[in-house]
């Protein structure tokens, strides 16, 4: 592949090539000059650096021995080094030259602590991971680390970066990745998950369900950063499951306007089309009215002109009857409208067109302006703008919003090309009566001008305004006559073909203007206006009886000369001038057919065969029945041509789309959905009231907590963003039901119905004395935030109570963990400072409180009899101990799994100072030590426990006991099993949690039951006694459900058990992050099921 | 340049449906192959942003970067070919159709940024972007070329691989970007090249943004200032005859904010209702600004546009500068210029940097003129007349006459050419703007505040 691109690029002209390596080399003395420092080995480097700038061709014969350098500079163990050949690394990949063979070298650096190294080793990656798969996988494991770092940038990059190589080994990886960092406190994170969500999608479609999970999740956030990019995974994904969409519309329209610009695009982009899905057309009636205006019009004569009173008087209450639009679709524009003032472009075209394809046409007005502002930004803006009012201003209906602005569109010397047609296309659309006399003085001045293109577009133009005016025709006419004098042979022709237009268009009798053609054939070369003059005469031949037979006459004897197009019109003149004046011209006429015979076009000469037998005819066919009928043929009145804007067609394209823009259907183009006939159900938009512990719901709870945090703390100085939007909101809110209130009743009825919680608490802030300003603004921020998505009245029941709740069940230890993570995280995740954590983190706490609301720590089922020796009276002449795990909490740390050690005196002496001496754990692993016993009498027996945090492994603690200053050496090695503890949950979450530890975190375990153990009774009472687990009721009959969680690192650890009674056989599968407790637990509970 | 660039590609996925095929016989499977050969199966998404290609004017691709799988240079060869067609460069269209790929392209600075598409997208989004990139490197560099680029290189690919990710926008906020890639100044270049690091921030793992997206946190100044600039340019065409034709005044306030914390601002101005339309930065609250016309905003770090507004031809614009001039081309193959420039409604105060710029008819030779102030040149390539008259004294207006030579046998032009007058009329908001509070909350200290006021002429076009 390298290869190939390689050979391609030397397609280009060689002279480039070396020209842009020069470049390169001389744009370079910085990094060389630095390099000087290195001794002799730069100096080889520098020389073959500039190698390349003698041609392609050696580049690629060197190439091997240059990279040698560079891997050298790689391997060293300086940072500096290192440093310097991924620049110049770097440097290659930006101007497109091949660095693929020194990838194992740099992946190495993958590693490097070094932050810049390893920033551009990312680079490097992303560029050619997918090209050398096998060797990018070396680095996956580096970004699974990062993927856990403290600082939110990193773990950003680090997630970017995974993702972006596109490699299907690490499908399983990058799902795991995004899943985790989802749901991560930062809000940056989530946003780089919600971009690396349509990477894998690209990688691997099979992954959507999964996938649309998450984006169902992150759609749900509240935060403002998040969302944009929440919309965009949604739109690139699964853009058909406009049902997730439902719940966050509201939500969505409200935080619009604080998301950033990019987002906002996205989002607008994807409202339009839920706008045109759910509801219905607000012009509908609007365009019966018009019809029947129209058809009344026809119809009816102008003699009545009070019955046409009446009528529209009845057209006024057949708009009010007209179906009500929806408050939702209302919302969508209130909150729309402020992002026409954005200072991105394509903001304003995206809400433009939201506006254009969704609003009632009286309120697309609004977008005019702004349009217009954009035109004085780049040219490239300008272009796209000036297209998309080009295809507005091409319906007459909508005409009028940019009456006003005509003056913007008058073209300046300085405008490019396109531009000015484009401008001219505008001008053209808007004329009417009214401005045609500024318009064509405006025209006038630009016939003077020194762009050939422009000024045959200004005359196109013209002769348009001619044709749809009726009223400046004739100035028109004249002044295009006028041109035909003018001593540019473009004008001339350009003016030529627009008044043969207009001739047919016109019914006077335009003597003079046909001779002046006529008089021109002998000057003007351009083949269209030569043709245009011939076909002209052959119309009008009867006109000018006495001309049109000379110009035939002239053009036989240029005919070989000519091009097609002009050979073409003259046969159609000869055989016209021998249907009306067969005298003068059959000879002339009978010489052209010959000609044409024999042209090298085969056009012309099947043409003339064709025509030839009218006049012609051969001998016995005189009186064929389309003989007789020749004149009919040729000489009936034919239609003018219809002069519309060549913008109309590109009504069917979305507005400012690229289709729209190349007047082509692009790649991946969907058609806008037309408006549905019956309006869905509305009430899918609302969020309903929480009743039942949803987690989920539990969350968004949660976060509007946060947000109000947020916004009380920008409120302190001045007032906030979002207050001050809220306010703003619901006063306009309740305004627009205000007006809407003089339609009936029925429509505030239908407000109230449909958000309840904004009208009620707007009637309690309107009802309120006039407080200061503060307040108010307190208040009505209060009621948005409640309106924005739940029933406000029964959320602020739950709130107090779920505060008021949390001290009482603070009291587990689980709990007590669990609430602290929510500020600054205990332990596990030192990352947070308490700043932070409160203002970009509002989703880590619904995920911790998701799991400890519906995760609650449950009974142990089993407690553990059996005893294991540590130590036995052989080895220490007396002391005998042995351990039992006891599995019930042990209050000083609730990671520490709680051991029972029995220490017996069975020597004969006193044992004195019975403790626990040095330690040595490996990392991680920590032991709390009970208090040392003072003395054993003989035959005495001490009970005491000890903490032990496994750190979840299996690897046993290494610790000694000292008794009476003797040290043994022991090892306790736990049981997996009794390194969890049992928490309930309901099936449902169980199923879900399960569903995210699929892959590599799955182990299956395949055990076949000894006859006595085969039912499920006894599979529960051996799983109760092998692990530490709380069952989970299970809908399947055969399958049993325990969950649990590891001590240490909490993490849920699910088991299946899955009973086959044919055969004995039992499934069990285990799902935990850490894929270690998983197969340990498999083999413990294997053992303990096959004995009996 | 000619040839079928894409053809290759053709040939590609067959050798890779071959190649899939022949795997399949041998029931090994082809996933990896797939995956190696671009362009192919898996990449049903709707993308944005595929590559950019950065081309100088003399059509070297100096640049490329791609954000997805890689395409080949050659697509920019019907970006050639599109360059070739046009007239200027400013002509070339910005969005270009290839039989693969959609080829957007801006131009600014003498370069081409070409963003290659492969599917629907709204051309404004990916145009918009490429210039918010352009102003990134304007931003860091202080100014953006071709030299800067290349000397660059590393500083760029990390902005460019921030900014867009999987062809989507992610970090376009400066603030943010600043976090992540440090911007280079003279001293820390010399630092650098002192000890051989690079630009990247090593102190990066502060982990910190705040919640305000456009301002960092923990900003810290010993003076706290905050200068505004009231800029207003004057957009006209005027008639031969010295008539109005269109007229509007495009304003913007530009700051620079150098304010420690989170500082919350108000403006206010003495006649707000006077704006057509207006457009802010995202730090302004939109609907304070509806209900109260005051500008509330906690502000960014640094230099940023505050608003841009537009007063429209609907109020009188009052033009400062007006022409009297007398260009005659007679058909002998000569003409004379006759060109007086005289303040009009300027207030009292003083026009300053005024220049002309006549666009010559392509068969003007050149010029022989005299000026009373100031100096002209006269450019035989580019046709162009420039004339530099400095200050305008009311007193003496300044003028410039003398014969135009043109091309041996050629007719005269037609018509004459436009006008371009530039012009600035210091501490003057032409539309009479005056801000008339400015008031910060949320921090203790007291800034030093400036307001400055300049017009200057915009798009100011005398037809002769």
């Amino acid at each position: 592949m390298s290869k190939l691109s390689g050979g391609m690029a030397q397609a280009s002209p060689n002279a480039s090539y070396h020209q842009s390596y020069g470049d390169g080399g001389a744009a370079s003395p910085a990094s060389t000059g630095s390099t000087t420092g290195f001794g002799s080995q730069s100096g080889v480097m520098e020389a073959v650096e500039m190698d390349p700038a003698s041609g392609a061709s050696i580049f690629h014969a060197d190439g091997f021995k240059k990279h040698e350098d560079l891997k050298q500079m790689l391997d060293s163990n300086k940072d500096s080094l290192k440093l310097e050949a991924m620049k110049r690394i770097i440097h290659m990949v930006a101007r497109g030259k091949d660095a693929s063979d020194l990838f194992p070298a740099v992946v190495k650096n993958v590693v490097s602590k070094n932050i810049e190294i390893k920033k551009l080793v990312y680079v490097y990656l992303t560029r050619y991971a997918e090209e050398q798969q096998d060797v990018a996988l070396l680095s996956i494991s580096t970004f699974q680390r990062a993927l856990k770092d403290p600082n939110q940038l990193i773990r950003a990059s680090a997630l970017r970066v995974l993702s972006s190589i596109r490699v299907t080994m690490i499908v399983p990886i990058m799902m795991l990745a995004i899943r985790d960092s989802a749901v991560d406190m930062s809000a940056f994170v989530r946003k780089t998950a919600a971009h690396a969500i349509p990477k894998l999608y690209s990688l691997d479609p099979d992954q959507k369900d999964e996938l649309v999970n998450i984006i169902e999740k992150l759609l749900g956030d509240r935060t403002t950063l998040v969302v944009g990019s929440a919309v965009m995974a949604f739109e690139e994904v699964c853009p058909e499951r406009i049902e997730l969409i439902h719940k966050n519309f509201r939500k969505l329209c409200n935080l619009l306007v604080d998301v950033e610009e990019w987002g906002q695009v996205v989002i607008i982009g994807m409202l339009t089309r839920y706008a045109r899905t759910q509801f219905l057309d607000p012009n509908a009636g609007d365009e019966l009215d018009e019809f029947e205006e129209s058809s009344r019009d026809f119809y009816a004569s102008s003699e009545e002109e009070d019955r046409k009173k009446t009528s529209s008087n009845q057209e006024g209450a057949k708009k009010r009857s007209r179906p009500k639009m929806d408050p939702d679709h209302r919302l969508l524009f209130r909150s729309t409208k402020p992002l026409l003032q954005s200072r991105n472009a394509s903001v304003v075209m995206a809400t433009a067109q939201l506006y254009h394809h969704t609003a009632p046409k009286a309120e697309v007005q609004v977008v005019a302006k702004a349009l217009i502002r954009l035109l004085r930004s780049h040219k490239e803006i300008q272009a796209v703008v000036l297209n998309c009012i080009a295809s507005m201003t091409s319906t007459k209906t909508r005409n009028n919003m940019f009456e006003p602005h005509l003056r913007n569109f008058f073209v300046r010397s300085s405008d490019p090309t396109h531009i000015k047609i484009l401008k001219l296309e505008i001008i053209t659309n808007l004329a009417n009566a009214g401005n045609i006399g500024i318009i064509l003085r405006e025209f006038q001045s630009y016939i003077t001008s020194q762009d050939k293109f422009c000024i045959a577009a200004t005359i196109q133009a013209i002769g348009r305004c001619a044709s749809t005016i009726d009223e400046v025709t004739d100035t028109c006419l004249n002044g295009l006559v006028h041109l035909l004098s003018n001593r540019d042979q473009a004008v001339v022709a350009e003016s030529v073909v627009v008044i043969k237009k207009l001739l047919q268009s016109q019914t006077g009798d335009h003597k003079e203007i046909i001779t002046h053609m006529a008089k021109l054939v002998d000057s003007i070369q351009v083949p269209a206006a030569r043709a245009a003059i011939v076909w002209v005469l052959g119309e009008y031949c009867e006109r000018v009886p006495k001309i049109a037979p000379d110009v035939l006459r002239k053009m036989a004897k240029s005919f070989v000369n000519e091009t097609p197009e002009v050979k073409t019109q003259t046969l159609n003149l000869a055989l016209k001038l021998c249907l009306t004046n067969p005298g003068q011209t059959k000879l002339i006429a009978q010489y052209v057919f010959n000609l044409a015979r024999y042209d090298q076009n085969y056009d012309i000469r099947d043409r003339a065969r064709f025509m030839r037998v009218f006049v012609f005819p051969p001998p016995g066919h005189e009186t064929n029945k389309l003989l007789l009928n020749a004149k009919n043929i040729f000489l009936a009145t034919k239609p003018p041509p219809v002069t519309e804007s060549k913008f109309k067609d590109r009504e069917v394209y979305q507005l400012g789309s690229l289709s729209h823009f190349l007047n082509i259907r692009a790649n991946g183009y969907q058609d806008l959905p037309s408006f549905p006939d019956v309006a869905p159900d509305s009430s899918l938009r609302n969020v309903e009231p929480i009743k039942v512990p949803n987690p989920w719901e539990k969350s968004l709870d949660k976060l509007k907590k946060k947000s109000t945090f947020y916004s009380e703390s920008d409120g302190e100085s001045g007032t906030s963003d979002s207050s001050s939007s809220s306010s703003g909101n619901n006063s306009s809110e309740s305004s627009s039901s205000e007006d809407e209130s003089d339609h009936g009743d029925a429509s505030t009825r239908t407000l109230k119905q449909a958000i309840p919680a904004t009208t009620i608490v707007n009637g309690e802030s309107k009802k309120a004395p006039k407080k200061d300003e503060e307040e108010m603004e307190s208040s009505s921020e209060s009621s948005d935030e409640s309106s924005s998505s739940e029933s406000s009245s029964s959320e602020d029941e739950t709130y107090p109570s779920a505060r008021g709740n949390r001290p009482a069940v603070a009291q587990s230890n689980l709990d007590l963990l669990l609430d602290l993570s929510e500020a600054p995280p205990a332990s596990g995740t030192p990352m947070l400072t308490p700043s932070i954590g409160g203002f970009l983190s509002p989703s880590n706490a619904p995920n911790a409180k998701t799991l400890s609301e519906s995760i609650s720590e449950a009974e142990v089922n089993f407690y553990p009899t059996k005893s294991h020796q540590l130590l036995s009276k052989m080895s220490t002449g007396g002391l005998q101990v042995s351990y039992r795990f006891t599995r019930s909490s042990l209050l000083y740390s609730s990671c520490m799994c709680n051991v029972e050690l029995t220490l017996s005196n069975l020597g004969d002496a006193e044992l004195i100072d019975v403790k626990i001496g040095a330690k040595q754990m490996a990392p991680g692993m920590s032991l709390k030590e009970f208090p040392g016993i003072a003395s054993m009498d003989p035959g005495q027996t001490a009970v005491v426990n000890v903490g032990i945090d496994f750190n979840d492994t299996t690897q046993g603690a290494k610790f000694s006991l000292v008794a009476s200053g003797r040290c043994f050496q022991v090892t306790l090695n736990p049981i997996m099993g009794e390194l969890v503890k049992p928490v309930s949950m309901p099936e449902g979450l169980f199923n879900l949690e399960q569903g995210k530890l699929k892959g590599m975190n799955e182990t299956e375990t395949k055990v076949t039951l000894p006859e006595a153990n085969a039912n499920l009774e006894t599979i529960k009472k051996k799983i109760f006694e092998g692990v530490n687990v709380a069952q989970v009721p299970s809908s399947e009959d055969d399958t049993l459900k325990f969950v649990a969680k590891t001590l240490s690192a909490q993490v849920l650890v699910l088991i299946r058990a899955k009973f086959n009674p044919e055969g004995n056989h039992l499934r069990l599968n285990f799902n935990c992050e850490k894929i270690v407790v998983g197969s340990m637990l498999g083999k413990e509970l294997k053992v303990a099921l096959e004995s009996t | 340049m000619s040839g079928k660039p894409d053809q290759p590609k053709h040939h590609l996925m067959h050798v890779h449906l071959i190649i899939k095929e022949y795997f399949l016989h041998l029931s090994v499977s082809p996933e990896r192959i797939s995956f190696s050969i671009r362009g192919c199966p898996y990449e049903n998404s709707l993308d944005m942003i595929h590559s950019l290609f950065v081309i100088n004017s003399s059509g070297d691709v100096f640049m490329e970067k791609h954000w997805k799988a890689v395409i080949p240079r050659s697509v920019c060869d019907y970006f050639f070919e599109a360059q070739n067609k046009a007239s200027s460069m400013d002509d070339v269209p910005p969005v270009i159709e290839t039989p693969h790929h959609y080829l957007i392209s801006i131009y600014r600075c003498n370069i081409f940024f070409v963003a290659v598409c492969k599917s629907e997208v709204p051309p404004l989004f990916v145009i918009e972007f490429l210039h918010r990139v352009v102003d990134t490197f304007r931003d860091y560099f202080n100014d953006c070329s071709e030299t800067i680029i290349k000397e660059n290189y590393v500083v760029v690919y990390e902005l460019l691989d921030e900014m867009l990710d999987n062809g989507f926008p992610l970090a376009t906020e400066s603030n943010i970007l600043k976090e992540l890639i440090k911007p280079p100044n003279i001293l820390r270049t010399v630092v650098n090249s002192v000890t051989g690091k690079s630009n990247v921030s090593e102190t990066l793992p502060t982990g910190q943004l705040s919640n305000v997206p456009w301002r960092r946190s923990g900003v810290k100044y010993t003076n706290n200032e905050a200068y505004f600039d009231v800029i207003e340019e004057v957009d006209a065409i005027i008639d031969t005859s010295g008539g109005m034709v269109s007229a509007e005044i495009h304003g913007y306030i530009d700051c620079v904010v150098k304010l420690t914390g989170m500082p919350d601002l108000t403006m206010s101005f003495m006649n707000p209702r006077m704006f057509d339309d207006t457009s802010f930065h995202p730090c302004v609250r939109f609907k304070r600004w509806e209900a109260e016309k005051i500008l509330s905003f906690i502000p960014p770090d640094g230099s940023f546009r505050l608003m841009s507004y537009l007063i429209g031809s609907q109020n009188a614009v009052a033009i400062p500068v007006y022409a009297r001039h007398n260009l005659y081309f007679s058909p002998a193959g000569h003409g004379k210029l006759d060109l007086t420039l005289g303040p009009k409604q300027t207030m009292g105060r003083q026009l300053e940097n005024v220049k002309v710029e006549i666009p010559m008819p392509k068969v003007v030779l050149n010029c022989t003129l005299t000026s009373s102030q100031g100096k002209y040149a006269f450019d035989p390539v580019s046709k162009v007349l420039n004339w530099d008259v400095g200050k305008i004294d009311p007193q003496k207006l300044p003028n410039i006459r003398g014969t135009i030579n043109i091309q041996n046998g050629a007719t005269a032009p037609e018509s004459n050419p436009t006008l371009n007058v530039s012009f600035t009329i210091t501490q003057m908001a032409v539309s009479g703007l005056k801000v008339s509070r400015l008031d910060l909350y949320g921090e203790k200290y007291k800034p030093f505040k400036g307001v400055k006021y300049i017009t200057k002429a915009g798009r100011f076009q005398i037809r002769m």
